[in-house]
């Protein structure tokens, strides 16, 4: 699903954010990114996400070339992942139904459809009753949550998560990574990064990890090396 | 995996990775753009206004100038078509003369009318209008000629007219023959001048109504910066971001249209009394028009698209620069 090679970042401001980054994530797939402030996660989710383009190697997402996209093609891309953002982006001029509805009104679906999807994403994370709400009212995990709703309406085919339960407590934190574990068991890959590591070890999921723009350790490339043993043996 | 589930799970109007939406579902999304807009523009009717009122006002001064000078044209051409040539007969022609020379020169096939004013009337005209008749009265005898007041047929170009005078001027029984054509010509050559000078205006005042709403379109924008890259994240393409303000602009120019109707319209109705009066003290029984719904319709469509340009313009410049970082 999400393919790096051999992909390097330099900003114009000078510093490699990024330095040969190779790793696969298969489809269907979950991880974490991991690594302290400054490592390049970031920047890692932002060249999936074509905020920014790689200034060396090659990005694939489900195939796609990112460098080949081209201005007109990174709205599309862009329609096919749900991305879950820290401080939740969310439009504070709106509703939650509102919010939630937003990327199915701009792919264009009719309105009937938007209803019956942003109540079934609004239900998904629990906050079927507040659609009406604005959000300003909701607490910091609901915040998140219908964050989350918006990212998941479209029924994308990948998740990404920056820091999503940077500014929440643990229980919320755990609440909000099990809804991800949901997501992927119903076939949607998934991607966090996150600096919480009593999360990462409570959930295990693979992890890459980043140091000074650097991969240091791959946990999709070790779990396929075992399962190619795996099957060797057997 | 995704491509037959995206299909399954899509329903009939799913778009597609590049795909294009129906025609429906186009025309949902512009709907929506447009009430977006609009509900924006009245969750601040104060500031709306003023934009509209600004837009409003340059509108209506070029309006109004070609308004006023529309009436004056049709003034002129009024009397254009009764382009006199006054006879002035000699003094040894007697009233008799007169009258049967007005009656030979109307068989005349470049002749419409010819009508004979004797000296006797003619003073009498004089001291109606002049306010002279004192001094009249103090006089011996009538010092005025008798007249013949021809009007050439109103097909007749002004060189036509001006040869007309000639021969007729030639006659044995007329002293002196004018043209009162020389006005006439001297108006429509102001009035050029005039409509030129308000073209200009009107060009001047189309680019401020331009910049004005590309100005407050801009404001717009900047203020709403962060929701633009929200959407943008979420897969907004550029034409989608670009609708609401496009709208927002056409709004504000129709709006600014409407008020301009209602200014001149308004502006007019002042100046078409006072008017009135200056024909009645001419004899005239002129009447002043105003907007019809035609040129009404007109400047309104016209504030439409010069808000839309002026939109245009902005998000051209602007939205480029937004992108998530």
């Amino acid at each position: 699903m999400i393919r790096f090679d051999h992909v390097s970042k330099r900003y114009a401001t000078g510093g490699d954010a990024l330095a040969d980054v190779s790793f696969h994530l298969p489809a269907g797939g979950i991880g974490f990114l991991i690594g302290r402030s400054g490592a390049g996660k970031s920047t890692l989710l932002k060249l999936i996400a074509c905020i920014e383009y790689a200034s060396r190697g090659q990005v694939l997402i489900d195939g796609q070339n990112l460098g080949q996209l081209g201005r007109r093609g990174v709205p599309y891309l862009r329609r096919q992942m749900g991305i879950v953002f820290q401080n939740h982006q969310l439009l504070f001029d709106r509703s939650v139904f509102d919010n939630v509805a937003l990327p199915l009104s701009i792919a264009g679906y009719p309105p009937r459809e938007i209803g019956r999807r942003v109540r079934a994403a609004l239900d998904k994370v629990g906050l079927l009753s507040k659609e009406r709400v604005y959000p300003v009212s909701l607490s910091g995990g609901e915040q998140q949550r219908v964050g989350i709703a918006r990212a998941v309406v479209n029924r994308p085919r990948l998740l990404l998560a920056d820091e999503p339960t940077g500014n929440l407590d643990p229980e919320l934190s755990v609440e909000i990574m099990s809804l991800f574990r949901q997501f992927n068991q119903v076939g949607v890959s998934v991607l966090v990064a996150t600096h919480d590591l009593s999360l990462v070890e409570r959930f295990g999921h693979p992890l890459l990890v980043l140091q000074d723009g650097r991969l240091v350790h791959d946990g999709f490339a070790k779990r396929q090396r075992a399962e190619d043993t795996a099957h060797g043996q057997g | 995996m995704a491509r037959a589930s995206d299909l399954r799970r899509g329903g009939r109007r799913r778009s597609g990775q590049r795909g294009e939406m129906d025609a429906s579902a186009w025309l949902d999304q512009h709907r929506a753009a447009c009430t977006l807009s609009l509900r924006k523009l009245l969750a601040s009717p104060l500031a709306t206004l003023l934009t509209a009122a600004v837009i409003g006002i340059a509108l209506a001064l070029p309006t109004a100038f070609f308004a006023l000078l529309h009436n004056v044209q049709s003034l002129g051409s009024d009397w254009d078509g009764a382009a006199r040539i006054s006879l002035y007969l000699a003094d040894s022609v007697a009233d008799a003369e007169g009258a049967a020379l007005a009656e030979e020169l109307v068989g005349r096939a470049d002749v419409a009318i010819a009508r004979h004013i004797d000296r006797a009337a003619a003073l009498a005209e004089f001291r109606e209008l002049s306010g002279f008749g004192e001094v009249l009265d103090s006089l011996d005898e009538n010092p005025l000629p008798g007249v013949v007041v021809v009007h050439p047929q109103a097909a007749a170009t002004p060189d036509a007219v001006a040869a007309l005078a000639a021969e007729l001027g030639a006659l044995h029984a007329v002293g002196d023959a004018r043209v009162d054509l020389q006005w006439v010509q001297r108006l429509h050559a102001i009035i050029g001048v005039i409509q030129r000078a308000v073209a200009i205006v009107a060009a001047l005042l189309g680019v401020a109504v331009l910049l004005v709403v590309g100005n407050t379109i801009r404001l717009d924008i900047l203020g709403r910066r962060e929701e633009i890259v929200v959407v943008k994240l979420i897969g907004a393409t550029d034409g989608f971001v670009r609708r609401p303000f496009l709208y927002g602009g056409a709004a504000y120019g129709l709006l600014g249209g409407a008020l301009a109707v209602l200014l001149v319209t308004l502006a007019l109705g002042l100046i078409a009394a006072p008017v009135r009066g200056l024909a009645q003290l001419y004899g005239s029984a002129f009447e002043f028009s105003g907007l019809n719904l035609d040129s009404a319709l007109a400047l309104m469509l016209c504030g439409m698209l010069l808000g839309l340009g002026g939109a245009w313009l902005a998000v051209g410049r602007h939205l480029r620069d937004i992108e998530p970082r």
